[in-house]
């Protein structure tokens, strides 16, 4: 095949996305809120709570008003047409621009929070525009973490919206993502917004260890411990999540029922980042470093967490070369930070938006490791009725070649797979299911190279 | 080993393709595939969507360039003038030419021709190869109406992908309704009323006279054999294929539309075989056609194939008829036999959602279940099969019929529906009950 080189395939793009007049109208009320937004941060609307508020219900109605008439209009199917050809979907211009911004925004968030208006003697700037909304709701002035909070909710609750409405016709993809919406909205913002408004320890009752890496930190456990019945309630609900929920679940539904059904970054990832999904890499050597990297985090955030609790136990930080408290912050930066913030998802419009997931959280790789050995969740197929077309493959986020395996007609039992059931949403001939049937586990070999005898010629 | 020993595979499709991969699997013998159409196999049904920007064409290569080399399989992309089976070997265009022990001729498909004034204008062309794909890429850009004359699965898919670039399209079939040699009436007008909700236009019983063309040789109307004219600045003509046998000499190779096989899929040549599309079986089994251009039995002839060249003689038997597709958003399968003449077979079921988009037909012969037809609802062939193979009464399959739903979990399931319809039309009541759990494997035709 006269690969990429054909100009016909580049030269040539369609054109696309020409916005209707009411989608135009949308797109107006969004940039207005957004530009409410940042004269809000020059603080010239004082601690007045509406200016804010409106803005944001701008942007709302912007986005969930655009996504709404994106697939109104469309009878209930697969509407992927343009993917590939338009620029924001595409790698182009119009992404990088994108992919720059989100990036510039975590820098600023992770190392530069003055520069959002972060200020111990009162907050100016973005910080400060969320100052009133955040004294309504937990009676302290806002951080750089409620801003943040504030708006990766909102992202998942309006992307979430328009995602509904692309999937009305799936009800699995219709419950999952109420599912992630519910979840985000209800324990990762309310609740712990709340406990703080009640000065009580806080916490994202569903952010587990080791995706949580910081619940076994002296700082933690002392606050937990040290706050009654509701501190010694969380602190043995994240245990048993760990122990006894997340392994049960686990062996039922796969690794899904977590990534895919409950977690914020799958959530953000699911919704937001759903126009990105098929940029994943899915070749072979993507897979090979894939597994290699995320296990990697993994043992280092066991190790990290096995010294943490020695020193809290002993108050002894040094085991070898090693030094506890050195370690856990070299893991926040480049872990907590670097890789599941300004990669994670600063890289969205680049490299799909479940780069953090795949390669880097270590939650995904326990789940994964139990999935792949010990759970009854596969995606089965559907008596070789594959045509090898690849868009399950395409559009899989977590980049599995799931084609490789649909068109053997082998169950897929991947550690990697989140189960968002995509691919069997855009299969043409209806090959492939989600199913927790009976346990079985799959050979040990690559499975994608047709049996070579090692035999010489 | 030399390479007169090797196996030569002419075509690099589905066929050819799953010929080398089980060769290789059980032997070591020199595996070349010689394609002129591209370097690397690729999923013709996946074309439309790089033409609708889902994928792009490196998305439908199935296997990444170090399988070939990890797996010893030889590509050449080069055209195959001859074959001379006295020497045993095949002529290339380039002047090469290659030994072998045994051939396999995988030449696929070519669209079928109208044969009427006008089809060598510019903007008229049938969809099948990958530069059928990239004529209409050029030759659709900025236009606004096309004609596309055949209703069969390759019609809808090229209009599907006009469709999808805003290209308004009439759909002209020759019958009385849409693909009316596989489907029933309902099935039909399901079609038919979901291309109707999305604006284009089906005229039955219509065929191309001629076709008008401009000062620049370029199509601008199509002439009906009623007389009407339809302006167009493109026309699809997709009504059907035939073996592609033209243009490959090999003395005494003996070919009626296409190449002639027996059950071992060996033409009237020794060490020649032919497999999927161009290949017409001599004696096909019961309820299956000489010539089955699709996918399925492409993979299931290379499969076969391979066994016999690796001295391991295997008849081929495809087992029960499936298929599956997608009209614009509604897929359809079918397991076993369907017959599209009769609306209502008088033992069987025809169940159709309120909203027109779904449904599900069994099919009976004496009470027997002889097969299955969906649209819009995905049932699992194991199951299916299964309940053929067994001749299992209808009533049975109705009592368990949830056991065959294959569409996504919390997806509603329509069992008590289509019982109802039955227990209504009979007047006896059926008690819905669990199927017993089986896994067996059904037919000599797995997938791997």
């Amino acid at each position: 095949m006269p690969r990429h080189t054909d100009p016909s395939f580049s030269i040539i793009t369609p054109e696309y996305g020409n916005l209707t007049a009411g989608q135009k109208v949308f797109v107006l009320l969004a940039i207005a809120g957004v530009l409410l937004l940042v004269m809000g941060t020059s603080g010239t609307y004082g601690p007045s709570i509406w200016p804010l508020m409106l803005s944001l219900l701008l942007i709302s109605i912007g986005i969930t008003g655009f996504g709404y008439l994106q697939y109104r209009t469309k009878a209930p199917g697969i509407h992927n047409d343009g993917v590939w050809h338009r620029n924001l979907t595409s790698r182009g211009l119009i992404s990088l621009g994108l992919a720059g911004l989100l990036t510039g925004f975590y820098i600023l968030l992770y190392f530069f929070p003055s520069y959002l208006g972060l200020r111990a003697d009162g907050n100016h700037g973005l910080i400060g525009f969320f100052d009133p909304l955040s004294l309504w709701i937990k009676r302290q002035p806002a951080s750089q973490w409620f801003v943040y909070g504030v708006m990766y909710t909102l992202a998942i609750l309006l992307f979430g919206f328009k995602f509904l409405w692309k999937y009305r016709h799936i009800r699995y993809q219709q419950l999952r993502t109420i599912s992630v919406m519910f979840f985000q909205l209800c324990f990762a913002f309310i609740l712990p917004e709340w406990m703080e408004r009640l000065n009580r320890p806080s916490m994202d009752l569903k952010n587990m260890w080791p995706l949580n890496y910081s619940f076994f930190f002296e700082w933690n456990l002392n606050d937990l411990i040290q706050n009654g019945t509701w501190g010694l309630f969380m602190l043995g609900w994240g245990i048993a999540l760990i122990l006894i929920i997340s392994p049960v679940l686990t062996y039922f539904f796969g690794k899904r029922w977590y990534c895919s059904w409950v977690c914020g970054c799958g959530g953000l990832a699911e919704t937001a980042g759903d126009p990105f999904r098929h940029l994943s890499d899915k070749s072979l050597r993507a897979w090979k470093i894939e597994r290699w990297m995320v296990h990697l985090v993994l043992v280092i955030v066991v190790v990290m967490t096995a010294m943490v609790l020695y020193t809290y136990v002993t108050g002894n930080s040094r085991i070898l070369f090693l030094d506890s408290f050195q370690l856990r912050s070299a893991y926040g930066f480049f872990i907590g930070a670097i890789f599941s913030g300004v990669i994670g998802v600063g890289f969205y419009p680049l490299l799909g938006p479940r780069v953090w997931c795949r390669f880097g959280c270590p939650m995904a790789a326990i789940l994964g490791l139990q999935q792949r050995f010990f759970s009854r969740f596969r995606i089965s197929t559907n008596g070789g009725q594959c045509i090898s077309c690849g868009n399950c493959s395409v559009y899989c986020e977590m980049g599995i070649d799931v084609r490789q395996y649909a068109q053997r007609g082998q169950d897929i039992i991947r550690a990697s797979c989140v189960g968002c059931g995509i691919c069997a949403a855009v299969c043409p001939r209806g090959v492939l299911k989600l199913e927790n049937g009976k346990i079985r586990i799959p050979e040990l070999k690559d499975p994608f190279v047709a049996k070579a005898s090692t035999k010489g010629e | 080993m030399t390479s007169k020993d090797g196996v030569v595979i002419i075509g690099n499709g589905i066929a050819g393709t799953t010929a080398a991969r089980h060769i290789r699997k059980q032997s070591d013998v020199l595996i070349t595939m010689i394609s002129s159409e591209a370097t690397y196999f690729f999923s013709r049904p996946a074309l439309m969507y790089v033409y609708m920007g889902h994928i792009r064409l490196q998305d439908t290569e199935p296997y990444e360039s170090w399988f070939w080399k990890k797996n010893r399989i030889t590509l050449i992309q080069d055209h195959v003038l001859s074959i001379d089976p006295a020497q045993k070997s095949v002529a290339l265009s380039s002047g090469n030419s290659i030994p072998y022990r045994t051939l396999i001729l995988a030449t696929g498909s070519e669209p079928r021709k109208l044969n009427i004034p006008g089809e060598d204008l510019d903007g008229v062309t049938g969809l099948y190869s990958l530069h059928d794909l990239q004529y209409i890429e050029v030759q659709t850009q900025n236009i606004k109406e096309a004609v596309i004359a055949g209703g069969g699965l390759i019609g809808i898919e090229l209009t599907e992908m006009l469709y999808s670039r805003g290209i308004k399209v009439t759909l002209l079939i020759r019958e009385e309704r849409f693909y009316d040699t596989v489907l029933p009436m309902e099935e039909s007008r399901m079609v038919e009323r979901h291309l109707e909700e999305l604006g284009i236009e089906v005229i039955p019983m219509t065929e191309i006279r001629f076709i008008e063309g401009d000062t620049l040789g370029r199509i601008q109307a199509i002439h009906t054999q009623h007389g009407d004219r339809i302006e167009c600045q493109f026309a699809g003509i997709t009504i059907g294929v035939r073996p592609n046998i033209a243009g490959l000499h090999c003395p005494g190779l003996a070919y009626k539309s296409g190449y002639l096989v027996d059950q071992f899929l060996q033409t009237n040549l020794p060490g020649i075989f032919a497999i999927g599309d161009c290949a017409e079986l001599r004696n096909p089994d019961p309820d299956r056609k000489a010539i089955e251009p699709v996918w399925y039995t492409g993979r299931m002839m290379g499969e076969t194939v391979a066994s016999t060249i690796c001295g391991n003689p295997t008849e081929y038997h495809p087992g029960y008829w499936f298929n599956s597709a997608k009209f614009f958003n509604i897929e359809y399968q079918v397991y076993g036999k369907i017959d599209p003449t009769i609306s209502s077979d008088p033992s069987g079921v025809y169940w159709e959602h309120p909203e027109g988009c779904r449904s599900i037909r069994i099919n009976a012969t004496h009470d027997k279940v002889t097969g299955f037809l969906l649209m819009g609802i995905r049932f699992r062939k194991e199951v299916c099969e299964h309940w053929i193979q067994d001749q299992t009464p209808v009533e049975r399959v109705l009592a368990q019929l949830d056991a065959a739903f294959f569409d996504s979990e919390f997806s509603a399931r329509y069992g008590h529906e289509v019982r109802r319809i039955y227990e209504t039309r009979t007047g006896r009541s059926i008690r819905p009950e669990m199927m017993p759990i089986q896994r067996k494997r059904i037919g000599m035709t797995s997938a791997r």
